[in-house]
């Protein structure tokens, strides 16, 4: 069972907590061209990489960052929004 | 005991011709550098030859052919899906694969089953009528059926699948089969390679040239080739090779993992699908029970396989099949599955003039091996995409028109 840390509530197994992707900065819909958004809804960094990514402790609703290498599966850190930079 | 296996043991050669040549050089260019040595790749690359007598092409594979999902895979072809695009162009590929063991003269064990999708609730049964009726004006052999239908066909199934899911019906497709896979990589690499075009294992590309908007050429672990044309048909490795070209696209991998039983007394004659259980089910030629589930909760870029994985499927399983409760897991695996959001492929012209892309296949690609082969080696002869594929273009993810194929394509494949 791989564990991943829970800012808040310490080690847990893999299973309790759900991914939500990488973090990626939204344009403002107001000003940004059609095709700046449609980049944004659709296109993705599918290479491997050192990743900051959304993920959740589905059981207490905590949503917190980690640092992931994907190609490994390896977390690297965990930390709440705004907590490190 | 068979004899002919004898002579393997007592002669020094090996005593069976090669599949196909070995080129000990690469040519320093090519018409067509295809990257990607799986069925798709090779495909292609016979299609070239055969109809459009294009043979001065390599094959480029980093690793061994056959290797990368094409050997990964669970190896279920059928043409039910949902969208007309989707529909026309699984259809020609099952017409393709009926003959290709005639063509090839190489028994791909193609063996016609039957599947089923099974319903468990009421919108799923919305789902395989709509399917149904999508399948049967496109002349595709395909109706919902009731439960006594599935226990006639499967009758070692417990219909109330542990009483919390209980099986109301199923979509059931008269012409789902199942192939040998890496037979079909070979075939198509043996009829390459008889036509002309080059195979080349071990050979990586590490970057292409792209200067003007256009391809020059490609940077192999082997050296540089000169070439215009360039097809990706990696799979897996679609974003990484597109990074190297500089073309975004919305493809992501997540894993897709599967597993065996040890081999069993022949008793499952269809393949299985539950969506809401998230099992899929076939019993080989071998008898073993080829087995697997949705894809991995979250993204990573190898073929690492977990014990959850045979944890929830083997209990999924159970609630369909009670008695397989002292049967042994043989072996697991997993491959990196190039998904996109529509769960529709990407085929076709890019941005980036002579780079042409085979990808976003994700977990029902080998189905597709024999039409990919020929449509895109039909886009790349002539520069325009062939019209079975021209509602699969990267160019829908700008314009907003997706092709939805969710519906029938996330757990089935
Ligand atoms: C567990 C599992 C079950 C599946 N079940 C089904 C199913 O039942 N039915 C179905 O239709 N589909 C199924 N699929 C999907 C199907 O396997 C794939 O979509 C299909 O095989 C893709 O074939 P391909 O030839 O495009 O890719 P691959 O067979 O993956 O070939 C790509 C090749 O490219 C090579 N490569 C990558 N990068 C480079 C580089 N830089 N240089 C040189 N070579 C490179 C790789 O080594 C690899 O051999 C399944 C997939 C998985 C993982």
């Amino acid at each position: 069972m791989k564990i991943m840390t829970c800012p808040v509530n310490g080690p847990r197994p893999v299973s309790e907590f759900f991914y939500w992707g990488e973090i990626r900065p939204m344009p403002d819909p107001d000003t940004c061209s059609d095709d700046e958004w449609a980049d944004y809804v659709f296109n993705r960094n599918g290479a491997p990489g050192v990743k900051k990514e959304w993920w959740c402790h589905s059981t207490s609703n905590t949503w917190f960052i980690v640092e992931r290498d994907t190609e490994k599966d390896m977390v690297l850190r965990t930390y709440l929004y705004g907590e490190a930079a | 005991m068979p004899w002919r296996l004898l002579r393997f043991g007592l002669s020094k050669k090996h005593p069976e011709p090669r599949m196909f040549s070995d080129h000990p050089q690469l040519k320093s260019s090519y018409d067509v550098v295809i990257i990607g040595g799986g069925g798709h790749g090779l495909a292609a690359a016979y299609y070239l030859a055969r109809d459009h007598g294009i043979t001065n092409v390599a094959v480029l594979e980093k690793g061994y052919i056959g290797g990368g999902n094409t050997g990964r895979n669970t190896s279920i072809i059928r043409s039910n899906y949902l969208t007309p695009e989707g529909v026309k162009f699984y259809d020609e590929s099952v017409h393709l694969w009926q003959d290709l063991s005639e063509e090839f003269d190489l028994n791909l064990f193609y063996a016609n089953r039957g599947h089923f999708t099974l319903a468990h609730t009421d919108s799923a049964m919305r789902t395989m009528r709509w399917r149904a009726e999508v399948n049967k004006h496109y002349g595709i052999d395909s109706e919902v059926v009731g439960p006594d239908f599935v226990k006639r066909a499967a009758p070692m199934i417990d219909l109330s699948c542990g009483g919390h899911a209980p099986i109301l019906g199923a979509l059931f497709h008269a012409p789902g089969s199942v192939a040998r896979h890496d037979a079909v990589a070979w075939g198509y690499g043996r009829g390459a390679d008889m036509r002309g075009a080059e195979i080349h294992q071990q050979t990586e590309v590490l970057g292409i040239d792209v200067q003007g908007g256009k391809v020059r050429g490609v940077q192999t672990s082997r050296g540089y080739i000169a070439t215009n044309k360039v097809l990706c048909a990696v799979a897996g490795f679609t974003p990484r090779i597109l990074k190297m070209v500089g073309i975004p696209s919305p493809i992501y991998i997540h894993p897709l993992q599967a597993m065996v039983s040890e081999p069993l007394k022949p008793w499952l004659d269809p393949i299985l699908v539950s969506g809401s259980l998230h099992v899929y089910i076939s019993q080989s030629a071998r008898g073993e029970l080829v087995m697997g589930a949705s894809l991995d909760p979250y993204e990573v870029q190898s073929t690492r396989s977990t014990l959850d994985f045979v944890e929830g499927l083997s209990s999924h399983l159970l609630d369909m099949f009670p008695f397989l409760s002292n049967v042994k897991v043989m072996r697991q695996w997993a491959g990196m599955a190039d998904m996109t959001p529509d769960f529709a492929p990407i085929m076709g012209k890019t941005p980036v003039e002579g780079f042409y892309l085979d990808g976003g296949w994700g977990t029902w690609g080998f189905k597709a091996t024999p039409v990919c082969g020929k449509t895109m080696a039909h886009t790349v002869a002539t520069d325009t995409p062939h019209s079975l594929i021209t509602g699969f273009s990267l160019d829908r993810f700008r314009n907003f028109s997706l092709t939805g194929e969710k519906g029938a394509a996330s757990v089935g494949h």
